[in-house]
């Protein structure tokens, strides 16, 4: 995976829960079913958003259930990142194990507008804006953390893991 | 060094003889509790070849979330994890006994100073019999099944220190409630929370169980009481292995102190569509309410039937109000029975769904319609969580949710009842 990621901002506000991302009715449906209910709350927002589009929310992104489809479902909208002034703490442990990039990062809600253009640094967690020029240093991801992401998600370290242990 | 329960835990999950909040550290869980989630976490793991778990023992295997199978395809995934936890060679699958957080306490899975790691954020509830439980994904629960440990933050630290009362037709879920409304469904963002102080000590476990189930509300990662000798008798009964009280030590180091006073405290409501968004019943206003839903991992135990039938009893839902009551386990139902309260209950009119999450997440079994209104004893009350998008969810102790039964609007469940005191 990239460390450098640039795309076009699109803002949520605060306390944007897991069912508003992945409704309970749309769990085990197929993504053409699922799709057309992520972030419901914004209609239209499915059509609109484009790949590699960068999600800037407000406190407590992705508060509530374990439902991985959260996370999942960020990331099969081809959103790049996410970066909130807050996440929910298993919407972002979630968004590590599959390697979509989110960063926690104080003062972002202000310091963008929708349609600014967002540049990350995936290895210092600095959040610059391209369109006006400010710079935001968020909250650095772990060692261990990064290592996840930046090999694709946690499953494909489990994967080289099975293979160094059959390896002996 | 003085450690945090929190701490504690870490420390022994780890393998070291101290942990410090914000190091992060290889912890070893000793349980795993995977509901319905077990058929990705199968079909991941069976996809990557992987054949064995690093210690089925560890492992509970659950059906709840949708039980009794809503639809044919549920069924068949219902049949895949029978299959897998064959396969697998796990002993502990607690398919048809009730709501996973319910059951792992009934069944002695859960024990003072433990990790317990669920494919479910109300996990939490753990915290009530000193247990550190917390939530994960299917993604992480499958890495944690196939090698036995995972990637974990030891957790700052926060008190809230509840005393004041007693104070009569106040339940452990309108506390809860009020902090949420008071603090913020922030104030324990990726923390560990310990409920402690005089009213923690005289709470009942039932109670202690729907403040720690609700704490990932406000963001926690554990929810703690303190295992004292209430917590430890209850575990006893139900498991061989060891039982020990389990505290935070004598001076462990906090990040903050919340002074929790229960003294004038009303029965809380919150309003669509967030947990945090309380008020209290006093100034709720007229609300009419199509359901009232009683159940769940939070209120569906045999102390919250309890409340709900001394309430009902000899009166009547009322005649534009359905009131179903799912409770939280076999265990529950068969209780609630032989103390009569199931037919107080019935004879009041309300309906007695079977064990298991039902319409609490928007699976089944009370699903609400567009424009209707339910006052309900869950956790959440997310814009749709219980049906449609265009349904208000509020929510209320179980003596607050019978009241507001028997008068079909949000009720102050003091006009009917005030022994429920904590
Ligand atoms: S009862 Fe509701 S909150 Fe509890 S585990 Fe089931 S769905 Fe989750």
């Amino acid at each position: 995976m990239k460390t450098i990621i640039s795309g076009k901002v699109w803002k949520f506000g605060h306390n944007i829960d897991t069912d508003a991302m992945a409704p309970w009715k749309t769990l085990n449906a197929g993504w053409e079913e699922r799709s057309s209910s992520v972030l419901h709350i914004r209609p239209g927002f499915i059509d609109q958003v484009g790949s590699g589009d960068i999600i800037v929310a407000g406190r407590n992104w992705g508060c509530g259930s374990s439902r991985e489809q959260a996370a999942e479902n960020m990331k099969l909208l081809g959103i790049g990142a996410v970066v909130a002034e807050s996440f929910g703490r298993i919407y972002f442990r979630n968004s590590v194990a599959i390697a979509l990039p989110s960063i926690a990062c104080t003062g972002v809600y202000d310091a963008f507008g929708e349609g600014d253009e967002m540049e990350i640094n995936l290895n210092t967690s600095r959040v610059f804006n391209l369109t006006r020029g400010i710079e935001l240093k968020g909250e650095p991801y772990t060692p261990d953390m990064l290592k996840i992401i930046e090999k694709g998600g946690l499953m494909n370290v489990l994967k080289e893991r099975m293979s160094e242990h059959q390896g002996g | 060094m003085n450690m945090t329960m929190a701490e504690k835990v870490m420390a022994r999950a780890s393998g070291q003889a101290q942990a410090k909040a914000g190091q992060y550290v290889t912890a070893k869980p000793d349980r795993m509790m995977v509901h319905e989630a077990f058929a990705a976490c199968a079909w991941i793991l069976k996809s990557m070849g992987i054949k064995e778990l690093y210690d089925p023992n560890r492992v509970v295997v659950m059906l709840d979330h949708y039980f009794p199978a809503p639809s044919v395809s549920m069924a068949d995934v219902h049949i895949m994890i029978r299959q897998a936890v064959e396969e697998f060679g796990i002993k502990h699958f607690l398919g048809y006994s009730g709501i996973c957080h319910q059951v792992m306490c009934e069944s002695g899975h859960v024990i003072p100073g433990r990790l317990i790691l669920g494919t479910d954020s109300h996990t939490t509830s753990y915290g009530a019999f000193g247990a550190a439980g917390t939530g994960i994904g299917q993604t992480e629960m499958s890495y944690v099944l196939a090698t036995g440990e995972i990637w974990m933050m030891v957790p700052y630290t926060i008190r809230f220190h509840l005393t004041g009362g007693p104070v009569p037709g106040i339940m452990g879920k309108d506390i809860i409630l009020q902090i949420a409304g008071d603090y913020g469904t922030e104030a324990a963002q990726y923390r560990s929370i310990e409920f402690y102080g005089p009213v923690a000590d005289r709470m009942c476990l039932s109670d202690r169980q729907t403040m720690s189930n609700m704490g990932v509300e406000i963001g926690a990662k554990f929810s703690f009481f303190e295992a004292d000798e209430k917590a430890v008798a209850y575990v006893r009964k139900r498991t061989d292995e060891p039982v020990d009280a389990f505290g935070p030590d004598e001076g462990a180091a906090y990040e903050a102190t919340h002074i929790v006073d229960i003294t004038d405290m009303e029965p809380q409501v919150a309003f669509p569509h967030n947990p945090g968004n309380v008020k209290p019943i006093s100034s709720t206003g007229n609300v009419p309410v199509a359901q009232a839903y009683l159940g769940s991992c939070t209120n569906g135990r045999l102390e919250d039937i309890a409340v709900a039938a001394h309430i009902l009893k000899g009166r009547k839902v009322h005649p534009k109000t359905r009131m179903l009551i799912a409770p939280a386990s076999k265990e529950v139902i068969l209780e609630a029975t032989k103390c009569g309260y199931t037919r107080d209950l019935m004879e009041a009119g309300a309906h007695i769904l079977p064990a298991g999450c039902g319409a609490c997440p928007g699976g089944h079994m009370g699903l609400l319609g567009g424009g209707e209104a339910c006052i309900s004893s869950t956790n959440r009350n997310f814009r749709g969580r219980m049906g449609s998008e265009n349904a208000h969810v509020y929510l209320g102790s179980p003596a607050t949710v019978a009241a507001s039964a028997i008068t079909g609007r949000l009720t102050d469940p003091r006009e009917f009842w005030n022994e429920t005191t904590v």
